[in-house]
């Protein structure tokens, strides 16, 4: 794969930082950019259309055991980017020497560089929303297409470098009966094709019929039910919110802190792993260490690993396995079960099968206790029938006990769902997950 | 202080569209933490971008780039010409139709223009705090931070407008966990960023930062001993960091404009609230006023003009718990044919402009704090968000705090912890009892309101007096 412009950018940016040292400092560098084109769509027409170009670069400078960090736009010319990179490297200089000496500092001093590229042409965005609407025509389709290259950059003092480049698009689109009444899609990938998405959307305009049924309110109470991978990721994501860091095990914030003493266990079908070889995240973090190819987590239903930044590994005397600050997964896998896919409304039986949740936070965090809403196409299933869409209902149960005594089973394929989250840049995290039955979920209002 | 000074003129780029504007933004941060007695390693921040927006042929595109040159804004200003043009026969809004804004004025953050603390001051406050906070060996962890931020906002039209607005935002937070006996108990000072103002370090003074390590410590080693809240009917008494959730989630995101025209539904989701309530919709009780209130200097998001070149004023959007008016800008308002608000902001130059709420108030009762906890006979104080979930219309929600109190007949008691409620938005104002007076008012905020495809992540104001509710559904954690 040909070097992108941005690639050589940042080479070279690295070489200007490597002669602006002065004897005894290092740094390490990151680089966040983008080009993404977003359009956002309502009613079936165009809403919002647009192209974001961003590079934000993230320098830290490091003195003995002193250190601070300065992250700034850069306009991507480097003739021009010199000078607010040198003055931030001077400010920083100013910075560190007044500071103590930070006992937890750590950075990758063994040098690590590697090279990824995923950087294949994509068709002109223009043409893909002419296919999208074209498609819904007569629909109420409402959703955003974002898609272009992101690229992740890392460079030390030390001589590493490391690029991360995926060039992807993720379309998620929501066709609505009324009401809050829909049916909500995602088609995300490397390679556009218009078969696949004609693929989609007849599966989509399919469960959109089965909104037409008058919906069925139910009282609250307890029910089985069977949640799809896309409900799964909902709870998945709030393990994932400090669940499995380090640092809230080591100090008793994670809501996975029972299982860490023995006082509470899942269903032994259940594991989780940070499987960074398989997802689309960068292989290296903000400090440049390389993360392993995998990190088990949950294993037969025990919590049998965390995952640890180079801050959290110096303060509780731990070992790092490359996670970011934030400790949390970005390429979580949670291994399927046994219940093939076709069996699932028969494994259901008689229950609510939920598409999608929403909204999700703890009601009581030591308790793994979670609430959330049903939400888009979830429908009450009789005898293994689809029979009635459901309004919407909360539930507020823990989850030690869905993954726990009420699992009744796992389907065996998973499914990769794709971030589409762009809050400040377009997410690279992915999560795989199955499908559960589960004998009883409490909703309450 | 940022400088853009230095930016092409508008006359400097070239395009023959119906109209297009220029918005250049310039942000600088600094965040500094002590956290378990350790000095963290500051980390600023310069946040430089532009955003060209093209009305042409009744089709919109717009541009972000964070290349300010000429040719970088003139290759944005093309890229944004192209979406509109390319866009034109499918635009869900004629552009042409839309008011083309030459907006001229600016505005002032309070101290906007002074330099602040020092880096070893604020790193002084922040030591001491910490070091009060770790008064026994049951608190696990705990953090005090601040993050001061600057900004610079321009904007320009080829209509001739031009607007800039200076801003200084200061946001100190206090964070106490304790643990013990196979529980965690977490305490904040008003909240995760909960303490966000305009203006200069006097926050400090007026939410008694200072001193507050301890006291917020003290309260996590007492929720760690309380029983559960219990479940049951009863009032409920939200104090102000409690009630700017409850006014954000149940009155704020169900009033946006965007979300009742459906822009929302893919994503944030839609509302209860339908175009044809306004004017005459019970929305709570009579005690219930609520506005958007840009005008309050100290407020997170106070402005002079919105992100499309809209002059802010305050405006009443429920008059005695009628619905008047939703918080829907210049955009949003042309399609809904309803008036509204200045209210369309982005969160930064590589995010378009979309419906906020900026700062949304309820506006204070006459009750007295000891008025309203005299006049419940069997209830439970609530202060300080933990947990927020509402459906995509904005109408079934449960809400967690992290710290209860029960009210017996007339008198707070037993501290208890995990307190939650949950409650029907559509229901629930009009179960608005009692409002409590100035003197119970909080001018508190959040930086973190997420919305919109692409997500943005903006600045919100909410003032609040505490309140009390009846016969609502309390509950507490598991054991």
């Amino acid at each position: 794969m040909a070097t992108s412009t941005m690639e050589t950018y940042f080479s070279e940016m690295a070489a200007f930082l490597d002669g602006a040292l002065l004897p005894g400092e290092v740094y390490t560098c990151t680089l966040d950019a983008e080009v993404s084109d977003f359009v956002r769509m309502n009613r079936g027409k165009i809403r919002q259309p647009g192209t974001v170009t961003q590079r934000y670069v993230r320098l830290h400078l490091i003195r003995g055991r002193k250190h601070a960090e300065h992250c700034l736009t850069v306009c991507g010319d480097l003739a021009r980017d010199r000078e607010p990179l040198r003055q931030a490297l001077a400010a920083l200089r100013e910075t560190v020497v007044e500071l103590p000496d930070d006992p937890h500092l750590d950075y990758a001093t063994d040098v690590h560089s590697s090279r990824v590229v995923r950087s294949d042409p994509m068709p002109a965005p223009e043409g893909i929303i002419a296919t999208v609407l074209d498609a819904a025509d007569g629909l109420d389709l409402v959703g955003i297409y974002a898609a272009g290259p992101v690229y992740r950059g890392f460079a030390n003092s030390l001589g590493q470098r490391n690029w991360h480049e995926v060039t992807s698009f993720n379309l998620q689109w929501s066709l609505y009966h009324r009401a809050d009444k829909a049916v909500k899609t995602g088609y995300g990938g490397f390679d556009w094709s218009d078969q696949a998405f004609a693929s989609k959307m007849r599966g989509a305009r399919e469960r959109l019929a089965l909104l037409a049924v008058p919906p069925r309110s139910l009282e609250p109470g307890s029910y089985r039910a069977y949640l799809t991978p896309t409900a799964m990721e909902e709870i998945a994501g709030m393990l994932c919110w400090g669940g499995f860091s380090g640092r809230a095990l080591a100090t008793r914030q994670s809501c996975l802190f029972r299982m860490q003493e023995g006082a509470a266990a899942l269903d032994a079908s259940i594991s989780f792993t940070e499987n960074t070889a398989s997802g689309v995240a960068p292989a290296f973090q903000d400090e440049g260490f390389a993360r392993p190819a995998n990190v088990p987590l949950v294993k037969d239903g025990r919590l049998v690993g965390s995952l640890v930044s180079p801050r959290t590994a110096k303060e509780f005397a731990l070992a790092t396995n490359g996670a970011n600050a934030s400790e949390q997964p970005e390429s979580l896998d949670m291994a399927g079960g046994v219940l093939a896919g076709d069996d699932t409304l028969a494994a259901l039986d008689t229950g609510l099968y939920i598409g999608n949740l929403w909204y999700l936070n703890f009601s009581d965090r030591p308790a793994c206790r979670v609430t959330g809403m049903t939400r888009f196409a979830s429908f009450w299933v009789d005898k293994g029938r689809i029979v009635a869409p459901v309004n919407v209902m909360r539930f507020d149960d823990s989850i030690f006990r869905l993954f726990g005594e009420r699992l009744v089973g796992l389907t065996s394929e998973t499914e990769l769902v794709v971030s589409d989250e762009s809050y400040r840049a377009r997410s690279v995290s992915s999560k795989r997950l199955p499908g559960a039955v589960v004998s009883e979920m409490a909703f309450t209002l | 202080m940022p400088d853009i000074d230095h930016l092409p003129k508008l006359s400097s780029l070239s395009c023959d569209a119906d109209f297009w504007s220029l918005r250049v933004v310039e942000e600088h941060a600094a965040n500094y933490s002590v956290r378990k007695n350790v000095a963290q390693p500051p980390s600023f921040l310069v946040d430089r971008g532009a955003m060209l927006t093209v009305y042409d042929r009744g089709g919109h595109g717009y541009a972000a780039t964070c290349d300010l040159s000429t040719p970088g804004l003139q290759a944005a200003l093309d890229r944004a010409c192209h979406w509109a043009r390319a866009s034109a026969s499918r635009s869900l809004v004629d552009t042409r139709s839309l008011p083309k804004p030459a907006p001229r004025g600016h505005y002032e953050s309070p101290f906007a223009a002074v330099a602040g603390w020092s880096r070893s001051d604020w790193y002084d406050v922040l030591a001491a705090e910490s070091a009060q906070a770790a008064c026994d060996p049951r608190i696990v962890d705990w953090e005090a931070s601040v993050e001061t931020r600057t900004a610079e906002h321009r904007y320009l039209t080829s209509a001739g407008g031009e607007v800039m607005q200076r801003y200084r935002f200061v946001m100190p937070n206090l964070s106490v966990t304790a643990h013990g006996n196979g529980d965690t108990q977490t305490r904040t000072l008003n909240g995760y960023r909960g303490l966000a103002q305009q203006g200069d370090e006097s926050i400090l003074e007026r939410f008694a930062y200072i001193g507050s390590g301890r006291r917020i410590a003290e309260d996590a080693l007492q929720l760690l001993a309380a029983p559960n809240c219990p479940t049951g009917v009863s009032d409920v008494l939200l104090m102000p960091d409690q009630m700017i959730l409850q006014i954000h989630e149940s009155i704020g995101h169900p009033l946006e404009l965007d979300r009742i025209l459906g822009d929302e539904r893919n994503f944030a989701g839609t509302s209860f609230v339908t175009l044809d309530m306004f004017g005459t919709y019970r929305y709570g009780s009579e005690l219930l006023n609520v506005s958007f209130d840009p005008t309050r200097p100290e407020e997170l998001a106070s402005y002079g003009f919105d992100d499309d070149g809209t002059p802010a004023q305050k405006v009443e959007l429920i008059r005695r718990g009628i619905l008047e008016r939703p918080l829907g800008g210049s955009i949003s308002q042309a399609r809904a044919k309803l008036s509204g608000v200045a209210n369309s902001r982005a969160d930064g130059w590589n995010r378009p402009p979309i419906d906020r709420m900026a700062n949304l108030n309820l506006e204070p009762g006459d009750a007295s704090l000891e008025s309203m906890i005299a006049g419940i006979e069997r209830g439970v104080l609530m202060a300080t968000n933990s947990s927020w979930s509402i459906d995509d219309s904005r109408n079934k929600f449960q809400f967690g705090c992290e710290w209860g109190q029960l009210i017996e007949q007339g008198k707070l008691t037993t501290v208890v912890k995990n307190p939650n409620y949950r409650g029907i938005s559509a229901n629930f104002w009009r179960s608005l009892a009692r409002v409590g007076d100035a003197a119970t008012v909080a001018v508190l905020g959040t930086p973190y309101c997420g919305k919109g495809e692409p997500s943005q992540l903006i600045r919100v104001g909410h003032a609040s007096p505490a309140c009390v509710f009846t016969a609502v559904d309390v509950f507490g954690g598991e054991n």
